[in-house]
């Protein structure tokens, strides 16, 4: 659930802001959905509806998500992924997450946070001094460098493009 | 001012029961009420409070009772199938007078349903699933702030008027994140105990004037009995028909006369609205997008939402049907509030359903298709 910590990081900055995910097996291991509403209003229905970013680490998760969207929705995904024929004219960005986390920072689990950094780098939404802090109330402790390695690698995807 | 913090419903309504005074919970967990027992299990150590895991949902209101009746605020939680069998001992704690916090946070039924989609489909039980007469308070709310208020209250309304509050909440809210902000102090309401503890003092006598008795906790005091049986002032089991009558009518009563303190609403763009959402809860969310869709559109739509969903907010809804048009009543069952709002409306204005029994969230453009309708 990589939107949760950039969501976090828009409570720090001030914003309203809702979320909502997948509940039940497919939570623990499948393909699964995280929602999140970032707005400067009264959010009043909570589910997304007209998604104005969608982001997919996955295949199966893309073939599921990526259908239907409103025009002008950004897509990015994991560079391994092939984007549906559904995806045509839409700006769909490719960037290395999965490898980023394995090869750059060094561990794979670390590829939500790469994840976190590459969506405010397209984005952002909230100064990546907010997303740090949003990031770091969500990580053990211990973990503090490999983590921050991990954003910082993740933003450079986007600025470094 | 707090701190803003980003909470789940579940967690919220941890946090304010907290607060509230909460230092007793016995649960058995159950989707999607879990997390409410598992930051219950984390934070009551924290304040030198205890969390137990019982073995079934019976056994968990039947603990949760008994911590009660020695001065501790206690709460369980559950969700449809385990507030099914809560439902004998909730009726207990009505008769005996103990306050007690119960949550449903509903999920699809009968029975064991749809684990784990979004329901309202116990608002009937919440008000009549123990048997006999009894008075009944529930509360729903409908963000994460306001589970977090609400918790705060349903323990002060369940002290003050010594009786089990349900603390109604659908998994649309339960599960849902949102940023809150934890206020850095609440108005706490503990349960009216004698001045002193008399060994003379007959635990369910009533004041003249009063409609609450003033119990020491169990074990101090003049010694009494807690029974499911009707009773008199010591507590005893009783055949009196006078007194079974005056016992039945004052614990109908001491919610009935305290309408005006126990119900809330909450009113949006009624002023010069011919049509109204009637709706509660989580459904609230999607009535408020429908709502502003609608007004976009010309028409002038307005929203009743019962904070208290019972009592039912009756004397607050009556106005309304005499002055809208239409009312569009949105809930995530078959039709249950709908027939309150029926009865209440009569020939004065239409009534409309929408409803939802297949685990999907009710959108506002399924709420405005109905305010639109011919």
């Amino acid at each position: 659930m990589s939107l949760e910590e950039a969501w976090e990081a828009a409570v720090i900055a001030g914003k309203q802001t809702a979320q909502s995910q997948s509940y039940g097996p497919e939570a623990r291991g499948g393909s699964c959905k995280a929602e999140v509403i970032i707005s400067d209003e009264k959010i009043g229905f909570t589910k997304v509806q007209h998604p104005t970013f969608l982001m997919a680490l996955t295949q199966k998760s893309l073939d599921t998500y990526g259908q239907n969207l409103p025009e002008g929705c950004l897509v990015l995904i994991d560079d391994t992924l092939t984007a549906p024929a559904a995806l045509n004219g839409y700006r769909v960005v490719k960037l290395p997450i999965l490898r980023t986390a394995v090869e750059k920072v060094g561990k794979a689990m670390t590829a939500n946070i790469v994840a976190v950094g590459a969506i405010n780098g397209l984005l952002k939404f909230v100064s990546n001094e907010d997303l740090k802090s949003a990031v770091f109330l969500h990580i053990p402790k211990g973990t503090e460098a490999i983590n921050e390695k991990a954003l910082n690698e993740g933003i450079a995807l986007v600025e470094g493009a | 001012m707090g701190k803003t913090v980003l909470m789940q419903g579940n967690e919220a309504c941890v946090e304010g029961a907290i607060a509230a005074g909460m230092r007793f919970y016995a649960g058995y967990p159950i989707t999607p009420s879990t997390e409410i027992a598992e930051a219950s299990a984390v934070r009551l150590p924290q304040v030198s409070g205890k969390f137990i895991q019982m073995e079934d949902e019976i056994a968990s209101i039947a603990c949760a009772i008994g911590a009660s009746t020695t001065g501790v605020k206690a709460m369980t939680a559950t969700s449809g199938p385990g507030f099914s069998l809560k439902q004998e001992n909730l009726g207990y704690a009505c008769l005996a007078e103990i306050p007690l916090v119960v949550v449903d946070v509903q999920r699809s039924g009968p029975s064991t349903g749809l684990p784990t989609s979004p329901s309202q489909g116990d608002v009937m039980m919440a008000r009549w699933g123990t048997h006999g007469d009894h008075p009944m308070i529930a509360l729903s709310p409908s963000s994460v702030k306001e589970t977090y208020e609400l918790a705060v209250r349903c323990f002060n309304l369940s002290e003050k008027y010594r009786t089990p509050v349900i603390f109604l909440m659908d998994e649309i809210v339960g599960h849902l994140r949102e940023g809150i902000e934890i206020p850095e102090s609440v108005e706490v309401i503990n349960r009216p105990e004698p001045e002193a503890y008399h060994a003379k003092d007959l635990a369910y006598h009533i004041a003249e004037g009063e409609l609450v008795p003033k119990m020491a906790p169990f074990g101090k005091g003049e010694r009494y009995n807690i029974t499911g049986l009707l009773h008199d002032a010591s507590g005893f089991p009783t055949n009196n028909n006078q007194i079974a009558g005056e016992l039945v009518t004052r614990l109908m009563k001491k919610i009935e006369a305290n309408y005006e303190d126990i119900v809330q609403v909450e009113e949006a763009h009624l002023e010069d609205a011919e049509v109204a959402i009637y709706c509660f809860g989580g459904t609230a969310r999607a009535a408020a997008t429908a709502m502003e869709e609608a007004r976009k559109k010309g028409i002038k739509c307005g929203m009743f939402r019962p904070i208290t969903i019972w009592p039912f907010a009756e004397r607050e809804l009556l106005p309304v049907t005499r002055k809208v048009k239409r009312i569009v009543v949105a809930e995530h069952n078959y039709g249950q509030m709908v027939h309150e709002v029926r009865r209440v409306a009569g020939d004065h204005c239409e009534v409309k359903f929408v409803g939802k029994v297949d685990g999907t969230v009710i959108t506002p453009q399924e709420i405005l298709q109905k305010i639109e309708e011919a």
